[in-house]
């Protein structure tokens, strides 16, 4: 009698894991087929001798998604990595980012890259985004700011569709000015702070007694000087 | 035995005697006599009596009712047809104190006919009590009803005592006082009396300021305020509470509502008292004032106007007669009488501060204030800090001031000096300037007398600390133990003959920390020098192990003889000076560039000693061609043919421009500083907001050092956060944190 309750018994679990096992089994299946894909894509741009993927391959990685490499798309894609340094993926970088976008193909990255695109402009991340874009750009070890030339392009590429009006003055600005040659992060952020707080284009509520860094006093100065 | 009762009519027919007798006590009739104390009793009695027979307290009702109409009868019969007909003031306020001081006697006496009531039926039915009710009815049917005429009447008084006019005090105080007793002083009599009081001084016053100077129209207020002290309050008809009230009104309709043309108005108010010094009117000003702080504050503000316009108008002065001039060292220090006058002016306005206006803080801010704005001007664009270090220059140096003044005289005036110093926002500059000029007191031995030279380095670390004054004694030392190092020297060539250089050599040891920095110099020296710097060189190094010595012949003079044809006459040149016109001793002319190459100094340096040596006063050398100015394609050539009545003369080499050096060595030393005090704040505070930090540090460096602007501040922040000393908050971008 027992045993049969016992058998019973194990055969119903039986059939309940069966189910969720089939189920578990499926998915680790399909997930192991995946990443396996996604590996393989990896060393499909990857050079062979660093076991990285380097300029070249990342150069190859978008003419077949058909972006620039100059794209901000791309930097969308390493912030979405992870990526730690400029021009280079490694494969957990490279995993990390394809899991998180589902995509273990060419085509299947390529349709992600809009979602993406919305993602990151979300006020929530734009900030993230933003900051991982300067830290990014900071190439050499000990490096803590960057030139006025790259930092035009790097804030027209990342900030140019959010806040165009704020950000070609300010590029403007800074080309015109000789004070300062390279931006550091706390300039960058403060940039940022800026479009989102202060009303433009009166710029009504500045207030150049609060602690907004001296490049912004200047260039608030300007415009102001700009606009009579 | 019971008692007998008492019938209504009978019973009352008694009192009403009583009540009647009373009346004619008080109407004053002659032949009633004063109660004995038995009628008195008997009135009492009865009234008790029909009180207490029969339930509920008798006759008490009625008895109350009675007492009440006994009051209404007489105050409506008698009392208001004698109130009504008064017109003359006094005599209705004679009257009316009459007609009160009776009724207070009738009321007493009543009330104590019938004071049986307030025991029982009274106080069983919470009644009002007779002594309310009788003040009621007078209240009601005589007072309230003359109570304007009575005010007009006393009202009327006092305008006749403010024209000048005697009157009764007394008469005033007691119709005052029945107003308190009844109890309606307030609301019925002060308020009017204050109101009236308005009116009139608001007259008073449109007229005088129309046909009046301010000194006069002051003098007037004040006397009118005095009166009113006086009147009211010695002569007693006023209360403290209410005293204050009017002196109140008085003063605003008086001082306030005209003060902005008393005070402000151009050509009439307050600027005109300090034109013109009127030290009296001035006090008067104040003393009329201090209890008005807003009109105070006006005075302060035109005060402090006046201040800094003299102050400007004494520096246009100076700037214009300088710009008439070249702008030579001459004219410089000409520039720096401005101190003094600067100083003078500060005495006479502090003066006005402690005399005129009893060191009131409120005016003595104002003085600040005017002085910071006057202080940090600068005047033909030299800076004050500069200007000041000239005029301490010209006190200390040697056919200066020094001479001319006694010591008392010079010790005050450096004391002034550094007073001045707290108002001057760039102290730090000042310190530089001075140090340049102390050192070409101390070195070139110009100083006039040590001891002033002390003096005011003690008061300058009286004032500022040690901090500030370290260089500067650092100086004084050395020369001190240089003086030493010169006569071990000496001895040395004493014991030494044949090491001597064949010329007197003097030389002082600096520590270079303390001194100014001097541009190390190329100076090909010729050879009867390079002998002498050897030998120093051999007994100093002998001396001291693991010193090094560099010398900087800049700030060397040198006495040369010059062998001209008339007659031989001694030169005191500069080292720089000597050199050139020793290269003459080998060459009868020599060219600009041959002299430079010889020399080994820099175009610029060489322009200026030649300058000195064949365009100025004397012209030692002769200059072809013969131009006013120094050129490359110049010849020179020894000028045998000078001479002067003077044995000796002094040949000036005039120095450069140091201006823009010290400014520019003092702002990189302030860098350091805010960098300094901004991480002293934040190790202390840990984390700070933006605002707090600048104030802070601007708090800091301002009493001793100079004061930062913002904008600086503010950079050397973002700097050192780049330093990585201080971090941003994470959720108030508007804080910093110290990081460790």
């Amino acid at each position: 009698m027992r045993r049969s309750s016992t058998s019973k018994k194990v055969g119903q679990s039986n059939s309940n894991s069966s189910s969720s096992d089939l189920f578990r089994s499926a998915s680790s299946k399909a997930s192991s087929k995946e990443s396996e894909r996604i590996d393989s894509l990896f060393y499909s741009y990857a050079n062979a001798s660093s076991g990285l993927i380097d300029p070249e391959g990342i150069e190859a990685l978008c003419a077949d998604l058909e972006v620039d490499h100059t794209d901000v798309r791309i930097l969308m894609l390493a912030w979405k990595m992870k990526a730690e340094k400029q021009g280079y993926f490694n494969l957990d970088e490279w995993r990390r980012g394809l899991k998180a976008l589902r995509a273990d193909t060419i085509s299947k990255l390529k349709k992600s890259l809009p979602d993406l695109e919305k993602e990151v402009l979300r006020p929530s991340n734009l900030s993230d985004f933003y900051s991982y874009a300067f830290r990014y750009c900071l190439t050499e070890e000990k490096q803590k700011s960057i030139d006025i030339e790259s930092v035009c392009e790097l804030l027209t590429l990342v900030l140019g569709s959010q806040f165009p009006s704020q950000v070609n003055l300010f590029v403007e600005y800074l080309k015109t000015q000789s004070d300062y040659k390279v931006i550091n992060m706390d300039q960058w952020m403060g940039f940022f702070r800026f479009c989102n707080e202060i009303s433009f284009p009166d710029l009504s509520n500045y207030n150049p007694e609060h602690a907004w860094p001296l490049v912004l006093d200047n260039f608030v100065e300007w415009v102001r000087e700009k606009q009579k | 035995m019971a008692a007998a009762i008492i019938e209504w009519a009978k019973g009352w027919d008694q009192v009403q005697e009583g009540i009647t007798k009373l009346k004619n006590i008080l109407e004053g009739l002659p032949d009633e006599k004063p109660f004995t104390s038995q009628e008195y009793m008997k009135l009492y009695t009865t009234i008790y009596k029909m009180c207490i027979q029969g339930p509920s307290y008798g006759y008490s009702e009625k008895l109350y009712e009675k007492y009440k109409e006994t009051f209404e009868e007489y105050l409506n019969s008698t009392v208001w047809p004698s109130l009504k007909d008064k017109e003359d003031h006094e005599f209705l306020l004679r009257e009316l104190q009459m007609r009160w001081n009776n009724h207070k006697v009738m009321s007493r006496w009543l009330s104590h006919f019938f004071h049986y009531l307030e025991r029982g039926y009274i106080t069983h039915f919470s009644l009002p009590l007779l002594n309310d009710v009788a003040l009621a009815c007078f209240r009601d049917l005589a007072f309230n009803k003359v109570s304007l005429k009575v005010k007009n009447a006393i009202i009327s008084l006092i305008h006749k005592e403010r024209e000048g006019e005697q009157i009764n005090p007394s008469l005033l105080k007691n119709a005052i006082d029945i107003y308190i007793e009844i109890g309606v002083y307030e609301e019925d009599f002060e308020t009017y009396m204050l109101d009236d009081t308005s009116t009139y001084y608001r007259r008073k016053a449109a007229n005088w300021i129309e046909a009046d100077s301010c000194p006069d129209y002051m003098l007037k207020a004040e006397e009118s305020l005095k009166r009113e002290r006086y009147i009211a309050g010695e002569t007693g008809y006023l209360n403290n509470g209410t005293l204050k009230k009017l002196v109140e009104r008085v003063q605003h309709e008086l001082l306030v509502t005209n003060a902005t043309q008393l005070v402000e108005k151009e050509n009439y108010g307050c600027e005109v008292l300090l034109r013109n010094n009127k030290a009296e009117d001035l006090s008067r000003m104040y003393r009329l004032y201090q209890e008005i702080p807003k009109a105070l504050q006006l005075v302060a503000n035109v005060f402090k106007k006046h201040v800094i316009g003299e102050g400007t108008a004494l520096v246009q002065q100076v700037e214009e007669a300088s710009s008439s001039q070249a702008a030579n060292k001459s004219v410089a220090q000409e520039q720096a009488i401005i101190v003094g006058n600067i100083i003078e002016l500060h005495d006479k306005y502090m003066g006005y501060v402690k005399d005129c206006f009893m060191n009131n803080n409120v005016l003595r801010k104002s003085l600040k204030g005017a002085f910071e704005v006057l202080c940090n001007k600068s005047v033909a664009c030299i800076p004050s800090s500069e200007l000041v270090a000239t005029f301490c220059d010209n006190i200390l140096k040697k056919g200066g001031d020094s001479e001319k003044l006694s010591d008392e005289a010079i010790n005050k005036t450096l004391e002034k000096v550094v007073y001045l110093l707290v108002y001057i926002h760039d102290k730090d500059l000042f310190a530089e300037f001075y140090r340049k000029r102390l050192a070409c007191r101390l070195l070139y031995n110009r100083s006039a007398n040590e001891d002033h030279e002390k003096f005011f380095l003690g008061k300058l670390k009286q004032q500022f600390g040690a901090n500030y004054t370290s260089k500067m004694e650092g100086m004084m030392k050395d020369l001190a133990i240089a003086k030493d190092t010169q006569r071990s020297f000496e001895e040395y060539l004493h014991e030494n003959p044949l090491l001597k250089p064949g010329i007197d050599l003097s030389v002082s040891v600096l520590t270079p920390a303390f001194w100014p920095t001097y541009r190390s110099c190329s100076l090909k020296l010729p050879s009867e020098m390079v002998k002498c710097v050897e030998v120093f060189n051999g007994h100093y190094t002998s001396k001291t192990k693991q010193r090094k010595l560099s010398w900087v012949f800049s700030l060397g003079t040198c006495n040369i003889n010059g062998k001209f044809q008339q007659k031989t006459i001694e030169l005191i040149v500069s080292t720089y000076q000597a050199a050139t016109l020793l290269l003459f001793n080998n060459s009868e002319r020599l060219s600009f560039l041959e002299i430079m190459t010889q020399l080994d100094l820099d175009h610029e340096d060489l322009v200026r000693i030649l300058h000195s040596l064949s365009c100025a006063k004397y012209k030692i050398l002769s200059k072809e061609p013969n131009t006013k100015t120094i050129s490359q394609n110049d010849v020179f050539e020894f000028n045998s043919g000078f001479t002067d009545r003077m044995r000796r003369i002094k040949i000036p080499l005039p120095p450069t421009n140091d201006r823009k050096k010290v400014v520019k060595d003092v702002d990189r030393d302030r860098k350091y500083a805010i960098d300094a005090a901004i991480v002293r704040i934040m190790k202390s505070r840990k984390v700070l907001g933006h605002q707090q930090l600048v104030l802070e540090c601007v708090e800091m460096l301002s009493s001793r050092t100079f004061k930062p602007n913002s904008k600086v501040i503010k950079m050397r922040i973002d700097n050192l956060m780049s330093q990585d000393y201080l971090e941003r908050d994470a959720d108030d971008s508007n804080t910093y944190r110290y990081l460790a």
